[in-house]
């Protein structure tokens, strides 16, 4: 039997790249905690090793950007660019998110138990983002592609610009971007977002009764056998 | 770049403490403005008929207590380093045209205090002694430079109106437009910089007899491009953003104060932040505190 000690970093002590690199340097299976963040930009960022990291508190911008592997929690509320270019593992918040939770991430699990602000999932590339509660103007911006998961409202222009992404929200849709389009929910749409709730945990979620939005294709080009150059 | 914050006590325990407050809260943001930093501080520390006049040296030394004798029956000075504050029951317009070349007039009004300089957070904060002020509000800037040159006449907070002071994160991209129709309307600019084109012409609105809520609200109207600004005048406190919300803003509120940062990090360490309200204005939304 493997006897798991915490790894405690506390940010009053350590700078946050000795808080990195001890991160970085722990053996799969660590379970870290970081206390004290008090708003620190930039924690547990770019760790490729599989930890459970938790943020004890609030914490600032990236928490958990390019990670590939990692499980990391937040116990309280981030700034912008949570998980910013995740490669996979989760990230989960059980307060909110400010502005661009999830942009452009490639896989992996972004879960945020209360409200994100504006650009939620901007630029997406496969990733998953997953919000309890609303979002804000902007959302899933110029997305290529994954899911975006909103089990409150959606606020303006959501999925403007969008590629291929989808769109699911449980609440209200203030409004479309340029682009989007409301479509109606296949046997397959709810079995991912069935699959979807349970992963995060949303109880409030009846996964046959989300609005899907996806893109109206009328913005760019899907035909990728036509003769083009990019 | 650039780094907002401010403090609005609502009761009297902290006003002691208020510089103390400010200063690790500019320290926090100064990689969002290394290049200068200003802080406003409001208190009621002079009779009513008194007004201070906030006065840097823009090169040589100034004689202060020569310039005060200058200042009519009653104008006392007390420096600080290459500033003063020059107290005085005369008239405004009677000191602003008395006040010599050589020297710049950087606010003025009963209660506000202005102090801003080329430098970071650390540097100017000890510079000035900020950290020893006292006050019931305060609004302070780490400016990195985007539109125009690294100078004190340049960074802000600008406060162009009686105990009107202004900060700004963003760029407008119509000030120019703004600037020549100020102009020929008589408003008179000190630099080249956008934000003091907002700033003057919120100064505008409120000798119109607006408050900061509605002048703010023509802001909105009238003005395009990326911005937070945080505006504070004798009694009031307030904040907006872009439609767009490009620039961020936290708000902490308690029983005590309201404070605000660009980044939650400069809100970290205030007393009692585990228990404030903390949120983010959305775009186009206006707050506004008032004593």
């Amino acid at each position: 039997m493997v006897t798991v000690s915490e790894l405690v970093l506390d940010c009053r002590e350590l700078s946050t790249s000795e808080i990195n690199r001890a991160l970085r340097a722990a053996a799969d299976g660590t379970v870290a905690r970081i206390v004290q963040p008090r708003g620190r930009h930039n924690l547990a960022v770019g760790l490729q090793n599989r930890l459970t990291v938790t943020i004890d508190g609030n914490a600032g911008y990236f928490v958990g950007g390019l990670c590939d592997g990692p499980d990391v929690t937040v116990d309280g509320f981030v700034g912008w660019s949570l998980g910013e270019n995740l490669m996979s593992g989760t990230i989960r918040v059980r307060g909110n998110a400010s502005e661009c939770a999830g942009a452009s991430a490639h896989g992996g699990l972004v879960v945020i138990e209360g409200d994100a602000s504006s650009r939620a999932g901007i630029s997406l590339k496969g990733g998953t983002v997953a919000v309890a509660g609303d979002v804000g103007h902007m959302s899933g911006f110029m997305a290529q592609a994954g899911t975006i998961l909103v089990g409150g409202d959606a606020g303006e222009s959501l999925g403007d610009s969008l590629y291929e992404a989808v769109v699911y929200v449980a609440g209200k849709v203030r409004s479309l971007g340029a682009d989007a389009r409301f479509e109606d929910l296949t046997d397959v749409d709810v079995a991912a977002v069935r699959e979807l709730v349970e992963a995060a945990g949303f109880d409030h979620v009846d996964a046959e009764r989300v609005t899907k939005v996806a893109s109206a294709r009328q913005l760019y080009n899907f035909d990728a056998l036509k003769d083009q150059r990019y | 770049m650039c780094g907002i914050v401010g403090i609005h006590l609502k009761t009297p325990g902290l006003e002691s403490r208020l510089g103390e407050l400010m200063v690790p809260m500019l320290g926090a943001l100064a990689v969002r403005g290394p290049d200068s930093t200003g802080i406003a501080v409001y208190r009621r520390d002079v009779p009513a008929d008194r007004l201070k006049f906030s006065l840097q040296a823009q090169g040589d030394r100034v004689d202060w207590d020569t310039l005060a004798d200058h200042m009519g029956e009653g104008a006392t000075v007390r420096v600080a380093g290459d500033s003063a504050v020059l107290v005085t029951p005369s008239a405004a317009p009677d000191v602003l045209a008395a006040i010599p070349p050589g020297v710049r007039v950087v606010g003025w009004g009963r209660a506000i205090e202005v102090v801003k300089d080329v430098g970071d957070a650390a540097t100017v904060s000890e510079r000035y002694g900020i950290a020893e002020v006292a006050g019931y509000q305060g609004i302070g800037h780490t400016r990195m430079a985007t539109e125009s040159a690294v100078t004190t006449e340049h960074s802000h907070p600008f406060a162009p109106g009686a105990d009107l002071a202004f900060v700004h994160n963003g760029s407008f991209s119509n000030h120019a437009t703004i600037r020549r129709r100020l102009a020929l309307e008589g408003v008179r600019f000190e630099t080249d910089n956008d934000s003091e084109v907002a700033a003057r012409f919120v100064a505008r609105q409120v000798e119109e007899g607006k408050d900061l809520g509605d002048a703010l609200r023509m802001v909105l109207k009238t003005f395009d491009g990326f911005f937070t600004l945080l505006v504070a005048n004798e009694d009031q406190f307030a904040v907006v953003r872009d439609s767009f919300a490009c620039k961020p803003l936290v708000v902490a509120e308690t029983p005590e104060y309201v404070a605000v940062a660009s980044e939650y990090v400069a809100l970290g360490d205030l007393p009692g932040i585990a228990r404030a309200r903390v949120f983010e204005p959305m775009p186009e939304e206006l707050h506004v505190w008032s004593r």
